[in-house]
């Protein structure tokens, strides 16, 4: 009997320790890197790779590039330790830079105003150099001939706006070159995906710069200008040549289009609705005092389409100012004097409409402009004063059909150059541009979630892609971005890396106040 | 005596087959066998042909249940590690020949489910601890030397927590993932379990038994918010909860056959009627948005085979097998538990310490193949997304017993 029970315990000690077994249990043995080898890998590129969002660099964004998720999969199949630029100063995750204008804080959602605003703090990201070439080597604000040009590092051209802050806070050396500090870490995989800021800069300006195509000198460019196509050529050549030149293996991505990008596609043309304009009467009142005395006058002058009267069931366009219209000041201010305003006003609207039209819907009205329509225009006389209905929102804050169109020409010239020089070096391409315009229509992912590349809302918290500057991706939208460059290496490079799924990523932050 | 029932939901949903030591080293088959006053749970009319006037049995199982998670697209790797205690108390009484009467005490329903806390399925279930303590006074009446019928009501005590993350991404300022518990202890309902038992021949016994489907209704649990984000603090107030868990009806059929005076053989066939379980709907007394959780189980049948030899009377071997399907469908396959159909392997023995007091020994070993199954049913903005992988279950259970009839 005794002997019974110990056997059975001993049994029952067996089973107890019987632990689930997969027949093919999920090792880092399942992966492989193929014919890819992931020891030192180096991404170049601008803040698409520099893991910017909600307008800056912060510790934490950065954490979420897609160069570092990237990295983590390659960990799995033999890939090194993958550093990027330090941002330890940023101890309370503000990001800006300090003392810089324009380099605000990471945007926040305030529930409290309800739209984004740059986090209350102080940045404390300094310029101290550290010059030390990283793995990640994207540089924000960076176009393709940047990453060519000695003294994009040098603090002392930031002030001239021939050098990069961001690229002082790490160029090896204040000659060093982005590439060349790159290449100083001897890559075998390396990602490229630069060349959206040669042509989105001049977008989201509003098309204020100027178009170079024909000008092949960039050292003549402004920021917001349009490279000339033959001199993103020449750049992106030696780029790419460059990254191969070792033998390295890597993945290069299409550059997006603006019509996939919510900075261009959340403020609708005619967001003006009768409740939004303050009701009935205010339509009335606009359309006798304003609108129609003006369709009137631009009538005679064989350009009345510009305008039509206010409806008070439809919503309507808000006026901008198109550049590209002959400007009728003159007789605007004629007309408006002889019908009886007082000369200055006269003079003054005749100023202010002599270019003016209502948008359409192939215009695109710019993100910032959301926070500009129906607010009074500052230093400008009542009632000329208010955004989009009295008062034109300017060139920097519309996309007009000419601008647009020299957008896409460029877009679709980088692109071809992209294709051809990666086809030329045997290198992949991650279609950016094409996976951004499926979010427009939605992506549905393997898990069965539709991704769009919708602008954030309170109803899309678990599924918004870009972050509250509308142009970058947020955490989760990078994650999507991985995501599909994993899919370029798995099939082009035999391969086998697991996926990432952008769901558990975060999206935007959002503070009760700020 | 919650504490001690924490049984753990392995096949069948979170049913919880340990309802007797003897029968449970064949199988647990039971419905047409008399052999103790394990028979109130198997079939109550059954208990009307027990020989002795007073039967007591008493046993619990210590059960071990572990499941591992695997998913190669994105290798995900989790695990969960269980131990439970289900226990059940049987006694009952020879009034006059005709009527025995009979206290069943049995906990056949529970789940400990405890995931890798923020698991990648944590928008599920992070963990989960479902009790339920059926007791059970009944009646047998013998209406023949051939033909007995037996039920009573069943009064049931039970309790629930469950936790998950509120979304697959959301998280405090600390970067802390946003999660509910809900608890609702002392809920109570009621329900009723009748049998007949027929014996075509004195080696022959044929049983059938019905146990009613029970609700049990928690009203006015506590729901408790974690973690939240400062600004989600005003939609995610802490506030109580209803919710409706169905324990299912269960109809079994089966016989037992002496083909010698030391060998006997038993078949059972379950019938457990899950396909009320259409969802895990869970309502908040404040504003926080209702909670509905698609379960949409199928009934689920089990075939039961168990055998016992008794060469003297000192001993008596058991051995059984059964064939458990799952209720879970394909695309419904939930972690909180993640169980497919299985097949158990019993045996067990006991040992007459005198002809009134024995000792049971048993031991289940429940065997899963691995399974590929997802829940497609999360809704996430408005849009439903899947979580899945590979499953794999391994379950084992010794259990003791006393037996005592005079």
């Amino acid at each position: 009997m005794k002997n019974k029970i110990i056997y059975l315990a001993i049994l029952a000690a067996g089973f107890a320790a019987c632990e689930p077994e997969f027949e093919n249990e999920v090792t880092d043995g399942s992966y492989s890197a193929g014919d890819a080898n992931f020891t030192t890998y180096v991404a170049v590129g601008n803040s698409l790779t520099a893991g910017y969002m909600d307008g800056t660099v912060s510790r934490v964004g950065q954490s979420y590039s897609y160069p570092s998720i990237l990295a983590k999969q390659f960990a799995l199949v033999g890939g090194g330790a993958f550093t990027q630029p330090s941002y330890e100063e940023d101890v309370n995750n503000l990001g800006g830079i300090m003392g810089l204008p324009g380099f605000n804080t990471r945007l926040v959602i305030d529930a409290s105003a309800g739209g984004p605003e740059p986090i209350a703090g102080a940045s404390t990201i300094t310029l101290t150099p550290q010059a030390k070439a990283y793995n990640n080597m994207g540089v924000p604000g960076a176009k393709s001939y940047h990453l060519l040009a000695p003294g994009y590092g040098n603090v002392a051209g930031v002030a001239l706006g021939q050098a990069n802050p961001y690229f002082v806070r790490h160029a090896t050396s204040p000659t060093a070159t982005v590439l060349g500090d790159a290449m100083s870490l001897n890559p075998t995989f390396f990602t490229n995906w630069i060349g959206s800021n040669d042509v989105l800069l001049y977008a989201i300006a509003g098309g204020t710069g100027v178009d170079q195509d024909g000008n092949i000198n960039p050292a003549t460019y402004a920021q917001n200008d349009i490279t000339d196509p033959n001199v993103f050529a020449s750049a992106y050549n030696t780029i790419v040549t460059t990254l191969t030149s070792g033998g390295a293996k890597g993945v290069v991505a299409t550059i997006p289009n603006v019509t996939s990008i919510p900075y261009f596609t959340t403020v609708p043309y005619n967001p003006l609705t009768t409740a939004a304009l303050g009701g009935e009467a205010v339509v009335t009142q606009l359309n006798t005092e304003l609108y129609g005395p003006m369709k009137q006058v631009l009538t005679l002058f064989g350009q009345g389409g510009r305008l039509n009267l206010l409806s008070a069931t439809e919503p309507n366009p808000v006026i901008i100012v198109d550049e590209t219209l002959p400007n009728l000041s003159v007789q605007l201010t004629g007309a408006f004097t002889a019908g009886g305003y007082p000369a200055d006003q006269a003079a003054f609207m005749g100023a202010l409409y002599g270019q003016a039209r209502q948008a359409t819907a192939n215009d695109l009205i710019l993100l910032p402009a959301s926070s500009l329509l129906g607010k009074n225009a500052p230093g400008v006389p009542a009632p000329f004063n208010v955004y989009g209905v009295t008062y034109p929102l300017q060139d920097g804050s519309v996309l007009i059909p000419t601008e647009i169109s020299a957008i896409n020409t460029a877009t679709t010239r980088f692109n071809v150059t992209i294709r051809q020089v990666a086809a030329s070096k045997g290198v992949p391409v991650a279609d950016m541009n094409a996976i951004l315009n499926q979010l427009v229509d939605g992506l549905r992912v393997e898990d069965g979630q539709i991704y769009t590349a919708n602008y954030f809302s309170t109803a899309s918290l678990s599924t918004v892609l870009f972050s509250l500057d509308g142009v970058h991706p947020n955490a989760r939208g990078y994650a999507l971005i991985a995501n599909e460059i994993l899919k370029v290496i798995n099939t082009t490079y035999n391969a086998k890396l697991p996926m990432v799924s952008p769901a558990y990523y975060p999206g935007a932050t959002v503070l009760p106040t700020n | 005596m919650m504490a001690l029932v924490a049984g753990s939901a392995y096949a069948g949903g979170y049913r919880v087959s340990l309802q007797g030591q003897k029968q449970l080293a064949m199988g647990h088959t039971g419905v047409g066998v008399v052999q103790s006053a394990e028979v109130l749970f198997f079939n109550p009319a059954g208990a009307a042909f027990l020989k002795d006037r007073f039967n007591f049995s008493v046993g619990g199982n210590a059960l071990f249940a572990k499941t591992k998670f695997q998913n190669e697209t994105y290798n995900w790797k989790s695990s969960t590690d269980n131990f439970g205690t289900p226990f059940e108390l049987y006694a009952s009484y020879k009034a006059t020949d005709w009527l025995t009467v009979g206290l069943a005490v049995y906990s056949p329903y529970g789940s400990t489910v405890e995931w890798d806390k923020d698991w990648q399925g944590s928008h599920l279930v992070n963990d989960i601890k479902l009790e339920a303590i059926y007791i059970q006074p009944t009646v047998s009446i013998k209406v023949s030397d051939q033909f007995s019928i037996g039920g009573g009501p069943i009064f049931v005590t039970g309790s629930v927590n469950f936790n998950r993350n509120l979304t697959r991404s959301l998280t405090n300022e600390q970067g802390n993932r946003s999660d509910v518990t809900i608890d609702a202890k002392g809920v109570t309902a009621w329900g009723y379990d009748v049998g007949f038992m027929f014996n075509p021949a004195e080696t022959v016994r044929l049983g059938v038994n019905y146990r009613s489907e029970i609700t049990m209704e928690a009203r006015n649990g506590d729901a408790t918010f974690n973690d939240l984000p400062a600004f989600a603090q005003g939609t995610y107030q802490n506030t109580q909860f209803n919710a409706d868990l169905p324990l299912p009806a269960e109809l079994t059929a089966g016989l037992s056959v002496e083909i010698t005076d030391k060998w006997l053989v038993a078949f059972d066939y379950n019938m457990a009627f899950w396909h009320v379980y259409d969802a895990l709907t869970i309502s908040f007394a404040n504003g926080t948005p209702t909670s509905v959780n698609p379960r949409n189980y199928k009934d689920a049948g089990t075939y039961r085979f168990g055998t016992q030899f008794k060469p003297n009377d000192k001993f008596a071997f058991r051995a059984g097998w059964y064939f458990d399907e799952s209720p879970v469908q394909d695309g419904y396959f939930a972690p909180e538990t993640p169980r497919n159909d299985s097949m158990g392997f019993t045996g067990g023995l006991t040992y007459q310490l005198n002809p009134k007091l024995g000792i049971d020994f048993s031991f289940l070993y429940l065997h899963f193949d691995e399974t590929k199954n997802s829940y497609n049913y999360y809704n996430e903005d408005g849009n439903l997304v899947t979580f899945g992988g590979t499953y794999k279950n391994v379950v084992f259970s010794p259990g003791v017993g006393l037996t005592y009839s005079f």
